[in-house]
């Protein structure tokens, strides 16, 4: 499968008290057509960050771009100007976020809203677009999308206004949907339907999504693959079966058993000790040491992200010593 | 000794046609709900934003009047307790907030904030206050030295641990918990229900918990209330409910839960629309203008609530 969007080696850079330090570390990721892949992690994970570096969204000032790749279709959205980056934005690759109130603009009609991407990118006239975007409605399922066209966001409920951002943002049909917890913010009943309705558009539409969350439950409904993340860098990927099966990276494991499930009787809860380290006091070995019930000395020295032993054929990697593929670590170094 | 008792409990607000006009209309947040906690026990509420569960605790603690109903803590009636009753009332039931980061007072050290309660009750003398105030805090597992600091000093975790340590620290009888673990990430998360797991265990602490979360139900209730539109739609022991929903409302929640199985995922029934207005709801059963198997009396009347199972209650006329 060729990938449509490969992050390599992308490595973000936030200034904190005059000093640069790595919001993200060497983040690899690859997206093909017709996938989904969840990027899961606690808050200050870096997974936002991620996305909000592959769309070039960071702050003129205080962040940066220190390494690293962004390829789409051969193209390296790191090195675009702001004006370039602008043209693919929103028309190849769109964004949807977590808050959907603070991301409309109050002041204008939904239809209006929706409208105006594809004015912008495809030079439609209002009338047309306004027409495509009553289409559009109707595909996220909004009922009653004639009426609803002309209404504010006030006027929609939060599921409903969710439905509306991700109709702007497939309006120029994108190849690539970033979606930043869309879910988080909407009640369980809600956020089941949002997530079929995402999964059924891009099957329909043939797109690679990003789904970044917090929820490990929403991952085991929605993805394909998954990657997660701790303290700025990716710790483990594999299928998503393989890796609620066979959690290899520590944290992974942890993150399982803490998690108070509805569909279990689980009489105590394993917490992880301690909490995320901040950007500035990040271990200098194994991000996850110090909060780790597995640690060695070893562990002392930054681990890479590679295979996995028992992995068979599959493309599953964590990043930790303990686990890795002893005899092929030998020659692959 | 027979803990909280809440009976028929009702609270409507007014919004609107106040002096800047627009009509006059009553939100009804509580319509009907009766539950009990007996000492020792935790009862879950459980239900989507706007269903009440939040205005029902506060109204429970009479952190807001109550319209209609009966609320009794150990046989006092709690709406028509005296000032002085109240305030030894209140010593027993305490509150914690969702947010930590709001709940505490930013501008007051975790000392100030743990000794008020005891201030404001007038028990004991400041060295005695000192005392208890730094029990707490080693028992809600923080270090010493985070007494003379101020909230902005710790993460989202510790703060909650601040705000357990203020609800203990007058040795309630009854914690109301709001919300407890929502603002945060799954492995602090974790360590919180630990925390109030041991607490409740060694002072025999009874729970009203409300949540939007079926896991952390599951995990931390005896016995849960599912609510909907102001109604409690099904209640009984939770492990039942969560294994065997009866009320089309909770079987749609407990499906639409996400469960970390990918072996497992569900497609629960695709249900049109969201929770309505509570300051419009519709006629009859409150959720059959979005229930699968809504049938011609839903829209008329609402249903009784009927024991189908010892200790288990649905409010639906399929049952």
């Amino acid at each position: 499968m060729t990938a449509l969007l490969d992050i390599r080696g992308l490595t973000t850079e936030f200034r904190v008290n005059g000093h640069w330090h790595a919001a993200i570390q060497d983040v690899n990721l690859s997206l093909a057509a017709n996938e989904t892949l969840a990027v899961v992690g606690e808050s200050g994970s870096g997974k936002s960050v991620t996305a909000l570096s592959a769309l070039r969204l960071l702050p003129q000032a205080g962040a940066r771009i220190a390494r690293g790749e962004i390829l789409f279709e051969g193209r390296d959205l790191a090195k675009l100007s702001q004006r370039q980056m602008a043209k693919v934005r929103g028309d190849e690759i769109a964004m949807i976020f977590q808050e959907p109130m603070t991301s409309l603009n109050p002041t204008m009609t939904v239809g209006d809203q929706i409208a105006e991407v594809l004015m912008i990118h495809r030079g439609m006239s209002h009338g047309a677009a306004l027409k495509e975007a009553r289409d559009l409605l109707d595909e996220v399922r909004v009922p009653d999308p004639g009426r609803r066209i002309t209404e504010y966001p006030h006027q929609f409920s939060g599921g409903m206004r969710q439905r509306a951002m991700i109709a702007i943002a497939l309006a120029c049909r994108p190849k690539v949907l970033l979606a930043d917890e869309p879910t988080t913010a909407l009640d369980v009943t809600v956020q089941h339907q949002v997530l079929t309705l995402l999964d059924d558009l891009k099957r329909e539409r043939g797109m690679g999504v990003i789904f970044i969350t917090h929820n490990l439950g929403v991952v085991a409904q929605i993805a394909d693959r998954v990657a997660v993340m701790y303290a700025g860098e990716i710790v483990e990927t594999a299928d998503c079966t393989r890796l609620f099966a066979n959690p290899a990276h520590p944290y992974t494991e942890a993150l399982l058993r803490a998690m108070p499930r509805v569909d279990r009787r689980a009489d105590t809860l394993e917490p992880i000790p301690g909490s995320v380290p901040s950007i500035t006091a990040r271990p200098a070995g194994c991000h996850f040491a110090p909060r780790c019930g597995y640690v060695r000395p070893e562990c002392g020295h930054h681990p890479a992200l590679g295979p996995i032993s028992g992995a068979g054929g599959s493309d599953h990697q964590a990043r930790c010593i303990l686990r890795a593929k002893a005899e092929e670590a030998a020659w692959t170094v | 000794m027979d803990g909280l008792k809440v009976e028929g409990l009702k609270k409507h607000f007014t919004i609107g046609g106040g002096f800047l006009g627009g009509k006059a209309r009553k939100v009804r947040a509580v319509e009907n709900v009766s539950l009990s906690v007996a000492p020792g026990s935790s009862v879950g509420l459980v239900g989507e934003s706007g269903c009440g569960k939040s205005t029902a605790s506060r109204t429970i603690l009479r952190l807001e009047e109550p319209t209609a109903g009966r609320v009794t803590f150990d046989g006092i009636d709690v709406a028509s307790a005296s000032p002085a009753e109240m305030r030894r009332l209140r010593q027993r039931m305490q509150f914690i907030f969702q947010d930590p980061y709001a709940s505490l007072n930013s501008r007051r050290s975790i000392r100030k904030t743990l000794e008020e309660p005891l201030k404001v009750h007038g028990i004991g003398d400041p060295a005695e206050r000192r005392a208890r105030a730094e029990a707490i805090l080693s028992e809600v597992g923080l270090p010493r030295d985070a007494m003379e600091r101020f909230p902005h000093e710790f993460s989202g975790g510790q703060r909650q641990r601040i705000g357990i340590a203020r609800a203990l620290v007058l040795q309630p009888d009854l914690v109301v918990a709001d919300e407890p673990v929502s603002a945060l990430d799954v492995s602090v998360q974790a360590q919180i229900l630990r925390l109030l797991d041991d607490l409740r265990e060694k002072r025999t602490l009874s729970f009203l918990f409300v949540s939007h979360d079926l896991g952390v139900i599951r995990h931390f209730c005896d016995t849960t209330c599912v609510m909907y539109l102001g109604h409690v739609v099904e209640s009984g022991p939770t492990q039942e409910i969560m294994d065997d929903p009866a009320h089309p409302y909770t079987v749609l929640l407990r499906q639409s839960s996400p469960i970390p199985d990918p072996a497992n995922r569900v497609d629960p029934p695709r249900i049109a629309g969201e929770i309505p207005s509570p300051a419009n709801p519709p006629s009859g059963c409150p959720f059959h203008t979005r229930c699968p198997r809504a049938i011609a009396e839903c829209r008329e009347s609402m249903p009784a609530t009927k024991e189908i199972a010892p200790g288990r209650q649905v409010a639906c006329h399929l049952f």
